[in-house]
């Protein structure tokens, strides 16, 4: 049976977010949490292995208590066996600290066949917990996937690039993350919902997971983030009038003289 | 802000939760689509499958989840916040299913449910023929005995899904002479010899859902597939429908919520005479009595399901109630939706004229509001006789 690990992070819903201008800082206020869209790809591509395949789906993520609502999500949706990873000193982790957590779980969870992220979130946007994770867990890895294709241990990658794409051949144990053009996440079931509503998900601090203070949370993190701010878009805004292709002449001499086209 | 309160069970909860997000995700971002090309809504009716949905009130030993008439209501009303047409083929599944639940043997059980509560194979159901609809003893499909067949003649009419769906339930003749107790109903499947399918129907609106005829020629069954007992054709229709009619309501009130949705959004950023409209009484009014006669309706289709949930004898009154008082709010709500919108409403650019041509046929299939008010009157008739 495959053993195949899927990471997942619960991040603001894009759609309530709101900021204060003066601090620069979300107003955490009425603000919903969801499953970082794209680690439902990594969790679809998953379960679509798990499809074709004898395979487990274990989902793990890093957060506060809270999150215990993003794993149950995800255990509605397929997945078999859920971990949070929830201790206040993970608090002010950057990627690299995030990925000590996340190597220690999985290696404590047993040997993984694959692990599936999602290339970066909507909140942190670096894309660096994949990649970094896969350096801590010493597997080959590829970013950026577009379509995967498991035949016995080999794991055949589309990569997408900016120019086009590479495919890639990789021997599991292996890690990938994938982008949200590679599936359509499927619907939660409701089998799926109720056995997620009492599933145990087992709840790992840094002393469960033998990580050492200095190595985890704000100690742990060498990134220093030196100021937040919001980015305001003070735009001219403008009405073109007239029959569209009287339209378009007007847009176009606009964008020529301010040197776009 | 205070909402009415239902009380309902986690399990419920998670059902409202999970038919809502297919509603919002799959369903609404298509439906203007869907409702423009007449396509057949095969990738919701998937996602739908995934989702368990379809086993609502189908037993967990043939796969489904084993919930009642309130479940069922509860995700067609969150369904049909999206769109109708497609809740309506959804529906017309448990409509084909829920009669071989009822009066269905276990070898009958086991070969059709576990399919239908996955939605690997779609029911629908098939009474109505050009002359017989609300005169439903007027059928003429007529099935005869021949040896370890039965042999099917007729056509049917305006059947929901026909084509698209696999296992029908069709209620024929077998003994004329005797009239309404001389109907059987038989499980008749997509691929049965002599079983062909007459051209879609173009409608007003539903147009998501496919309407076609059905046509027997000699169409061959296996005497296994006979329905219940010979003679109790009618007996299973109008149980099947009792039991729908609620769901019925179920769809009129989530289409006047999403009616009502959109014309209180609306009238919040529509200005005109320096004012956004909803701060008129004009507009005001309309939207309270929207809102009220949703309620109300929602009130009445929850109250008469979970009755029939708790006791499913005599329930021909209370169920005619939902259907009618819900459909008719629906008719009148969206109506008054595209009113609120006025020529943006009319427009194909937002969703209300769609809701209002779709509304219209829920005063009109699974019996006419005016053969509800039939039931219920003959019912009151009954009723007062007894004291």
């Amino acid at each position: 049976m495959l053993n195949i690990a899927v990471c997942i992070k619960q991040v603001p819903d894009a759609r309530t977010v709101r900021f204060d201008k003066e601090t620069g800082m979300m107003i955490r206020e009425g603000v919903e949490t969801i499953i970082n869209p794209v680690d439902l790809n990594a969790l679809e591509a998953a379960l679509a292995i798990k499809d074709g395949h004898d395979a487990r789906i274990h989902v793990l993520t890093m957060g506060p208590p809270s999150a215990d609502k993003a794993l149950r999500d995800a255990l509605s949706m397929g997945a078999d066996q859920a971990y949070l990873l929830s201790d206040r000193a993970f608090a002010g982790a950057d990627t690299l600290a995030t990925t000590r957590v996340l190597a220690a779980a999985l290696k404590k969870i047993g040997q993984m066949d694959m692990v599936v992220c999602g290339n970066q979130s909507v909140d942190g946007d670096t894309a660096q917990v994949g990649p970094g994770l896969a350096v801590r867990l010493e597997m080959p890895s590829v970013a950026y996937v577009n379509a995967l294709e498991l035949t016995a241990d080999t794991l055949k990658c589309i990569r997408m690039t900016g120019h086009g794409h590479d495919t890639v051949l990789m021997k599991t144990p292996c890690l990938v993350t994938v982008i949200p053009s590679i599936n359509t996440p499927r619907m939660p079931s409701l089998k799926g919902k109720m056995k997620a509503k009492s599933a145990g998900i087992p709840v790992w601090t840094a002393n469960d997971l033998g990580l050492s203070m200095n190595d985890i949370g704000l100690a742990g993190s060498p990134t220093r983030v030196l100021n937040t701010f919001v980015r305001s878009f003070e735009a001219r805004r403008e009405r073109l009038e007239g029959d569209a292709d009287a339209q378009v002449a007007a847009l176009c001499e606009r964008l020529v003289a301010a040197g776009v086209l | 802000m205070a909402q009415v309160n239902y009380f309902l069970t986690e399990e419920q909860q998670m059902i409202v939760e999970l038919a809502r997000k297919i509603a919002i995700e799959k369903i609404l971002p298509i439906r203007a689509r869907l409702d423009e090309t007449e396509e057949f809504p095969w990738e919701i009716m998937k996602d739908l499958a995934q989702s368990d949905l379809f086993g609502i009130y189908i037993p967990e030993e043939y796969g489904g989840i084993g919930k009642g008439c309130f479940e069922t209501c509860l995700a067609l009303e969150q369904l049909s916040y999206g769109c109708i047409a497609v809740t309506t083929t959804f529906a017309a599944s448990a409509l084909g299913g829920y009669p071989i639940v009822m009066f269905g043997s276990d070898e009958q059980k086991k070969r059709y449910l576990p399919d239908i509560a996955s939605g690997s194979r779609l029911g629908a159901f098939a009474l109505t023929e050009a002359n017989a609809g609300s005169d439903a003893a007027g059928i003429q499909t007529s099935a005869v005995e021949d040896g370890d067949y039965w042999v099917l003649n007729g056509t049917k009419q305006w059947i929901t899904s026909a084509g698209d769906a696999e296992i029908y339930t069709v209620i024929a003749m077998t003994d004329r002479h005797k009239g309404p107790r001389g109907a059987t109903a038989f499980l008749v499947e997509k691929g049965d010899p002599g079983f062909s399918f007459g051209k879609k129907e173009k409608k007003m609106g539903l147009r998501a859902s496919s309407t076609r005829e059905m046509v027997f020629t000699d169409c061959r069954i296996p005497k296994d597939r006979i329905l219940g007992k010979r003679g109790q054709g009618f007996i299973i229709a109008l149980k099947t429908l009792d039991f729908a009619r609620p769901g019925i309501g179920a769809i009129g009130v989530g289409l006047s919520q999403a009616a009502l949705d959109e014309a209180v959004s609306y009238a919040k950023q529509r200005m005109q005479f320096g004012q956004y409209i909803i701060s008129f009484q004009a507009i005001q009014h309309m939207l309270a009595d929207m809102a009220t006669h949703t309620e109300a309706a929602r009130s009445l289709v929850y109250a008469v399901a979970r009755t029939i949930d708790a006791d499913s004898r005599d329930i021909a009154k209370i169920s005619a109630m939902a259907k009618l008082f819900a459909t008719d709010v629906a008719m009148r709500v969206t109506t008054d939706a595209v009113q609120v919108l006025g020529g943006y409403g009319y427009m194909k650019d937002y969703p209300v004229e769609k809701m209002m041509r779709d509304a219209k046929v829920l005063q009109i299939y699974e019996g006419t509001n005016q053969i509800q008010r039939n039931v219920i009157g003959q019912a009151l008739n009954k009723e007062y006789s007894k004291v």
